[in-house]
């Protein structure tokens, strides 16, 4: 199971006097299993990009490869692919329509022409997965608050049970807590269910602790595809594109500028206390 | 998609046409539909096709960008054609098994495709070349003098102004919502009739919601600003005549003019 990206432009509106360029030949290959970050400013060409992986918008030029078949070909069944690359949009609530969270969630696999019990419990499943509970299933999806809504809309997603998932900025709009409970939910879902996950953001702070490699995008470009060590040593790069390392980067950038020999490659808040303490106890 | 419609939608390009008052284009665009109903002969049609080629021409707005968006209306146009087409009553032309033809009727259907083509392409013309915010401008001024009537002229102009600002917005959200609902293998395209309308539930649902919370936004957004309607408000860029747009007040009557006379003197008919 793999994605493979290559050669991908896209330009919107070529037919008018004002055609933007979203995508500049991509090339990308996405493991299975992998936890991938794909970071960028506002109309760094992250959303668009998505879109191609699981057909919604077609290549200007190149193609998109998954398990080695061109998803542009046209005996390609759209419909499977999409129910294996599952896609999160960016505010998921906006999309709930049913009179219940359950049927709700019912919607993705019913339309993979599952059977009703499969369906219902493929529902259960995710619903579970998310962490809505039972007293919940059956109120109207409008009566939740906004971090449950969010996540009864990606349960809709994951009750196609897709091998990818893609999230577009799934924290958005949500407070520290619904963040933090949002990202480790997913990130359960990669380690305990083998799913390949890709969390598109343009907050290196959200993703830091969570992902395995990180793709920085600007322009329709890719600029960065490495580790988060990698990418945050980056963080000079990174301002001029209106992007930030993390917090920690910054601290431990400092720390070495004024003399203490500390590892600036450490991310996370946990890495970057161990390394300070490590050089005190010296 | 979606997007493909361009009836009232603004093409940003720099033209003697989008340069000009709002004004002058809605009155213009009034003149030109009234032009296209006068006469029923050629010569006038002629004179408004040769009227309406220059004006595109003078817009630089693309052709092929035009035509894309009539799209749905040329359905419209098709069934009336037809309708008109066998529906007409007088000499038998051609008879297929119920359905005459007759001659009358194969030119009234010609000509209602012209008159309402002409009629499409040109107030099109009018919302490609005008931005809403203009647009209603013009609309205001043109209506001011019903304020002794007390029609809330402000008013209008205002809901038109945001219902105008609100297509595009709403067209995106429809775009976003069908893409949403396809990655959760909904199928818009395939299907009988009822199918395809049972589909539309996931889409109407979470759309219809999203229009009220907007509206409730932009209500809460235009009281924080202290709106309060038009009385006493003043324009940042007021409307003002230049000379281009006297000029094209000219040429409208001369058009005009010119559409009158050579129908009444040289009318061509069809048969």
């Amino acid at each position: 199971m793999s994605i493979i990206v290559n050669h991908v432009s896209c330009v919107f509106g070529g037919d008018t006097n004002m055609p933007v360029n979203a995508l500049k030949d991509i090339n990308l290959v996405i493991n299975e299993g992998e936890f991938i970050g794909l970071i960028g400013h506002t109309g760094s060409g992250k959303s668009t990009l998505v879109q191609h992986l699981n057909g919604l918008i077609k290549a200007t030029e190149g193609a998109v490869y998954f398990n080695g078949e061109d998803i542009s070909d046209k005996d390609f069944d759209k419909k499977k692919l999409r129910s294996k690359v599952g896609l999160v949009f960016q505010y998921p609530e906006h999309q709930l329509f049913e009179i219940d969270v359950f049927s709700d969630v019912c919607f993705g696999p019913k339309n993979l022409g599952l059977s009703k019990k499969e369906t219902e419990l493929r529902a259960y499943k995710a619903l579970k997965q998310v962490g809505i509970s039972d007293e919940y299933f059956y109120q109207s999806p409008f009566a939740l608050s906004g971090g449950q809504k969010r996540r009864v809309a990606i349960a809709g997603v994951l009750a196609m049970e897709p091998e990818v998932l893609i999230l577009d900025e799934p924290t958005a709009g949500l407070d520290p807590k619904g963040r933090d409970e949002i990202l480790t939910m997913i990130k359960k879902l990669q380690t305990e269910m083998g799913i390949t996950v890709i969390l598109v953001s343009h907050s290196m702070e959200d993703v830091a602790q969570y992902v395995d490699r990180i793709v920085v995008m600007n322009q329709g470009e890719i600029m960065y595809d490495a580790e988060p060590k990698e990418v945050f040593s980056h963080y000079k790069e990174l301002e001029a594109v209106e992007l930030a390392a993390p917090a920690v980067t910054y601290i431990m950038e400092k720390c070495r500028e004024a003399g203490f020999p500390v590892n600036v490659k450490a991310t996370t808040v946990l890495e970057a206390k161990n390394e300070i303490l490590r050089i005190f106890h010296k | 998609m979606l997007r493909d419609i361009t009836l009232g939608q603004y093409y940003q390009t720099d033209s003697a046409l989008h340069r000009m008052d709002p004004r002058i284009k809605l009155a213009g665009t009034m003149v030109y539909m009234i032009s296209l109903f006068i006469y029923k002969n050629i010569t006038a049609y002629l004179l408004a096709f040769l009227f309406l080629a220059v004006v595109i021409r003078i817009s630089r707005v693309p052709f092929r960008f035009m035509i894309k968006g009539l799209k749905a209306v040329m359905f419209l146009l098709l069934i009336t054609a037809v309708f008109n087409l066998f529906l007409t009553r007088g000499e038998p032309l051609v008879s297929i098994w119920k359905l005459t033809i007759t001659k009358e009727g194969l030119v009234n259907a010609v000509y209602i495709v012209i008159r309402l083509g002409f009629l499409i392409i040109g107030s099109s013309l009018m919302t490609l070349t005008t931005t809403p915010n203009q647009l209603t401008d013009g609309l205001e001024k043109i209506m001011a003098p019903l304020k002794i009537f007390k029609v809330p002229v402000h008013e209008v102009a205002m809901m038109m102004s945001i219902a105008l600002r609100f297509i595009p917005i709403l067209m995106e959200e429809t775009d976003k919502i069908m893409k949403a609902q396809m990655a959760r293998g909904a199928d818009f395209e395939s299907g009988r009739l009822l199918d395809k309308a049972k589909a539309m539930v996931p889409l109407l649902v979470p759309l219809i919601i999203s229009a009220f919370r907007r509206a409730n936004d932009l209500a809460m957004a235009m009281e924080a600003r202290c709106y309060q309607g038009g009385e006493g408000r003043t324009k940042m860029k007021p409307l003002q005549y230049k000379r281009i747009d006297y000029m094209a007040y000219g040429v409208m009557a001369l058009y005009l003019l010119g559409v009158i006379l050579l129908g009444r003197l040289f009318p061509l008919h069809l048969i």
